[in-house]
């Protein structure tokens, strides 16, 4: 296990994490990677909640961490090895120490929301599109109107799923992380994963109960009740895995999550973390991995586009390459234009919030720009706060690597 | 030749120095402090910072531990802003004596020194990366000191109360009339300008080289050298001062001072106050023995390596010392007028940071006395300046400050957050030579040790006329040799990567070996006007170009500077 603290002994102060961070070269609110990272923590007494001596200036050192996104794009430069992303994680913990205001308790808990939200869907829907009431929100709760809200599904991925036949003459199990996003936004999503790991010769099981992995928690703060998130998840997990079932995953950071982050962030040493994270694959990674062996299904049908593909920063840090770019490429009349432009900005919940909207604009603003120069009619993303970003800012549907692979699969259509 | 007269002259400006100063000026004595480099360059400004619970002592030299406790209290009250809070931890390892443990606990009883016992696994969860086959641990009330900030405070105490604190001169003589002394001739280094100083009292307060001070008036004062190394780790392994729960030996401490963590140390008779080696082999011991405390140790970065002396009074009835980890640390008056029949002279020597308050109090007594006036101590119960409030000083407090204003000013030294304003301020008050300013806001003292920020300092000593071309050349060329010397022999892993990459900037980007002055540099001569290469190029002569030095191999000579 990486201790994320000791990594900071790399760092020769060389500024390659600073220049490439995207939200410091927009706003002078946040320092950049370096100072907050390797360079501040040498002044963090490293305690979690920070408890300052009595009598000392404040509970807690810095406030400047706040406006990391954490994106991790500093830790992916990063030519030492210094986790600076993760130590800014932490220090964030810290510094907010438990207390986190409304806000952020909700927009951290997306099944909450999710359960709340999908047996009202048309109402909580109507709310979210109208500005009026988004502005109303804005001004209680903090959550910028035009922030990039996608509408609840109203009906839930697990529903689908309870109902769906499996197939028989399967080759393989594969258990599917789906994660909440898919449940409550995008179940249609699940759906296509389903069947596209369907004509590869799998059974998919989908795991009942899946909860919250826990990363809004995290990335908002509050590691105590991020780690209970973990455990809950893990604890739903375990069996599949320990019967040596693959788990997939469509949720890029949210299986990030499950694969790294429990043990280097949150610190889960236990080894229910350490069983469960050796099964994880993004689906990409697991389709190509087919591939690799020979055994994924290649009959294609046409994509006539042009396709621009953003790698998202949460995908990059998996450190697995690109295999959406890999499948495309198996893909007949595909032209898929691979975006240069680091990060779209939101990264989770950063982008939501009213202070640091404008910021996560900012930030997404060159790849906006990059994306609507290629004139598409689709543009294709791993993470779906990002999805939701691009197709906020740029205006192109903006769609998950699976749904092409469908659609070339004749199991949809684009 | 000036001349300048006093009532109380005190020789050395380290901590007993500038604590005697203090206690005399403020007993309303007319003082002069001296010491022949900046202050707290000796033994003080190259000690580990920890200010002692007393626990170190209790079964070996309980008098000193007694001592230590008292102080600490005291220390607590008057020096907060100096003092971190940090607890301190006695720690029994699956290497130490189990049966230690209960004569620990006794000697505690004895000094009144208050412990904790606490659960391993309570020990764990407040210092994780503590030995997890511990097996007993011990709270104590030990604590870290920033020796440089006490000792200023001292001196800036000393100038408070009309004192005179004259840095830089080296005492020549000691004006002997008959069978008393007089004061003291001294040169001021920098201008070769000398100086005599009437003094109705004098205190030779210059602890290991007590006995060459002495000497002048032909006195035997007999000072052992008991030379340390102390390795200063990247950041704070631990948060508490963890000590071994064992009889005190060699690396068996690590202090966590400002944003470094220390370990240390070691105990050789040295017969040169000035010139010694830190071998190869004690800083592989330190790190075997850090690796005892904190599993990974060996793979965390060092950034430097340094000693200093402590001072080891032995009387000469106790004849011959083979170890000098067997000398006490308790500290020693020698009146010598009863000694030697010589008045108007004192040596106070021996002791411990921790015990300089004490050890004043007792010095300007014996003055008094021979003076003939009564005049009440009240350093213990009168805070220093910056501590009235007692407030201890915390390890987030620069953040802290930075982020209060955190585009206010331009960050010069990132490693230790110094600001522009900082540095230029601190040039003002003191000069333009880059080690006085390391010491006065710890520029350049973080990872790159300097690679990213001191020739951006020696820029704002030239553009604010504080040096000129010539003095700004020679303060950055001796800082960057000064500091390669602490750098050098722990090259490997990350600060090898880190030397690398200071190299190509001061040679591939600055080409520093062409700035005129680098052969004075090289070889340790003085510059011209007496400024530059000064005090220690001149005592240790190792100032070693980074080129030339890289080449060599085998032992180095003294590392000076301190951390703590």
């Amino acid at each position: 296990m990486v201790d994320v603290r000791l990594t900071l002994d790399h760092c020769v102060k060389c500024n390659i994490c600073t220049t490439a961070c995207p939200v410091a070269a927009v706003t002078p609110l946040f320092p950049g990677p370096k100072y907050v990272g390797p360079q501040a923590e040498r002044f963090r007494l490293e305690l979690e909640p920070m408890i300052a001596p009595e009598g000392s200036e404040a509970p807690s050192p810095d406030h400047s961490i706040d406006y990391c996104s954490g994106c991790g794009i500093c830790s992916q430069v990063c030519p030492q090895g210094v986790k600076i992303a993760e130590i800014n994680t932490r220090a964030r913990a810290a510094y907010v120490g438990g207390q986190l205001p409304l806000r952020n308790q909700l927009i951290a808990r997306p099944d909450l929301l999710g359960t709340l939200g999908t047996p009202f869907a048309p109402i909580a829907n109507a709310t979210l599109s109208s500005q009026p009431l988004r502005g109303v929100v804005e001004s209680v709760l903090g959550i910028h109107a035009e922030a990039p809200l996608p509408p609840f599904a109203g009906r839930t991925f697990q529903q689908w799923a309870s109902r769906h036949r499996r197939v028989r003459n399967a080759v393989r199990s594969v258990a599917y992380f789906h994660g909440c996003s898919t449940n409550y936004y995008e179940p249609g999503l699940g759906a296509l994963t389903v069947q596209v790991l369907e004509r590869n010769g799998c059974r998919v099981i989908v795991p009942r109960g899946q909860t919250c992995c826990g990363l809004p928690l995290q990335s908002n703060g509050d590691f105590p009740a991020a780690r209970a998130a973990a455990q809950r998840l893990v604890n739903t997990l375990l069996p599949y895995a320990e019967a040596g079932f693959d788990i997939v995953a469509t949720s890029t950071s949210c299986g990030l999550m499950l694969k790294r982050e429990y043990i280097e962030i949150l610190g889960l040493d236990a080894p229910e973390f350490k069983i469960v994270s050796e099964r994880m694959w993004d689906i990409c990674e697991y389709l190509w991995h087919l591939h690799e062996q020979g055994e994924l299904q290649t009959d294609f049908r046409p994509v006539p586009l042009t396709m621009p593909y953003h790698a998202p920063c949460q995908q990059k840090g998996h450190g697995i390459g690109k295999p959406a770019l890999d499948l495309f490429g198996l893909i007949p009349g595909l032209r898929v234009a691979e975006m240069t432009s680091a990060c779209c900005g939101i990264a989770g919940t950063y982008g939501l919030k009213k202070e640091k909207y404008q910021i996560a604009m900012d930030v997404g603003a060159p790849l906006f720009a990059e994306i609507r120069a290629t004139g598409p009619d689709v543009a294709a993303c791993d993470s779906e706060t990002c999805r939701w970003q691009i197709a906020h800012g740029s205006g192109v549907r903006t769609v998950h690597p699976i749904e092409v692979l469908a659609a070339a699969y004749g199991i949809c259509d684009m | 030749m000036s001349s300048l007269t006093t009532e109380i002259l005190v020789i050395g400006g380290g901590s007993t120095g500038a604590g005697i100063a203090r206690d005399a000026a403020l007993r309303g004595f007319k003082t002069i402090l001296l010491d022949r480099g900046d202050l707290a360059t000796g033994t003080t400004g190259r000690y580990h910072g920890l200010l002692h619970s007393g626990g170190r002592y209790v079964v070996k030299d309980p008098i000193s531990a007694k001592e230590c406790i008292d102080e600490n209290y005291v220390l607590r009250r008057i020096a907060a802003d100096c003092i971190e809070d940090t607890g301190g931890l006695f720690v029994e390892t699956e290497h130490d004596d189990p049966n230690y443990a209960a004569e620990f606990v006794a000697g505690c009883q004895r000094a009144g020194i208050p412990i904790q016992e606490l659960s391993p696994g309570e020990a764990l969860r407040r210092e994780p990366r503590l030995n997890p086959r511990l097996s007993r641990v011990f709270w104590v009330p030990d604590a870290t000191i920033d020796a440089w900030k006490t000792v200023w405070a001292n001196a800036r105490d000393v100038q408070a109360h009309a004192g005179t604190v004259l840095s830089h001169h080296k005492i020549t003589q000691l004006i002997r009339d008959g069978d008393v002394i007089r004061g003291a001739v001294a040169v001021n280094a920098r201008t070769g300008e000398a100086v005599t100083i009437h003094a109705d009292y004098t205190i030779n307060a210059s602890g290991a080289w007590a006995g060459q001070i002495a000497g002048l008036a032909g006195l035997p004062v007999t000072v052992l050298s008991g030379k340390g190394i102390m390795i200063a780790m990247n950041h704070r392994l631990t948060q508490m001062v963890v000590n071994r729960l064992k009889r005190p030996a060699d690396g068996d401490i690590l202090v966590p001072i400002r944003t470094v963590c220390v370990i240390g140390t070691t105990d050789v008779r040295v017969a040169d106050p000035d010139d010694w080696p830190i071998e190869e082999r004690e800083i592989q011991f330190m790190l075997d023995e850090g690796e005892k405390l904190v599993p990974g140790f060996r793979d965390a970065r060092a950034l430097r390596v340094w000693g200093g002396v402590r001072p080891l009074y032995q009387p000469p009835s106790l004849g011959a010392v083979s170890d000098t980890r067997d000398v006490s640390r308790t500290y020693t008056l020698l009146d010598h007028a009863d000694a030697d029949g010589l008045t108007g002279f004192l040596t106070m020597t021996g002791g411990k940071f921790t015990t300089y308050r004490q050890m004043a109090e007792v010095a300007v007594d014996a003055a008094c006395r021979h003076l003939g006036v009564e005049r009440a101590c009240s350093t213990a119960s009168t805070a220093l300046p910056d501590s009235e409030e007692g407030r201890f000083y915390w390890l987030g407090a620069r953040l802290h400050r930075r982020e209060q204003d955190p585009h206010g000013d331009q960050l010069v030294c990132e490693c230790e957050m110094i600001t522009r304003a900082r540095i230029t301020d601190a040039m003002r008050a003191r000069g333009g030579d880059l080690d006085d300013i390391r010491r006065t806001v710890r520029l350049g003292m973080g990872p790159c040790q300097g690679g990213f920020c001191i020739y951006r300092a020696a820029g704002l000593g030239h553009a604010n006329g504080i040096s000129d071309a010539e003095a700004t050349n020679t303060h950055l060329l001796r800082f960057v040799t000064e500091r390669w010397k602490g750098v050098q022999p722990l090259l490997w892993g990350d600060q090898l990567r880190q030397a690398v990459l200071d190299d190509q900037i001061f040679q591939g980007l600055l080409d520093i070996e062409h700035l005129p002055g680098w052969d004075r540099a090289e070889s340790g001569e003085r510059g011209a006007k007496g400024e530059g290469l000064t005090q220690q190029a001149e005592q240790s002569s190792t100032a070693e170009p980074p080129a030339k030095a890289k080449r060599k191999t085998g032992k180095r000579k003294t590392a000076s500077g301190g951390e703590a």
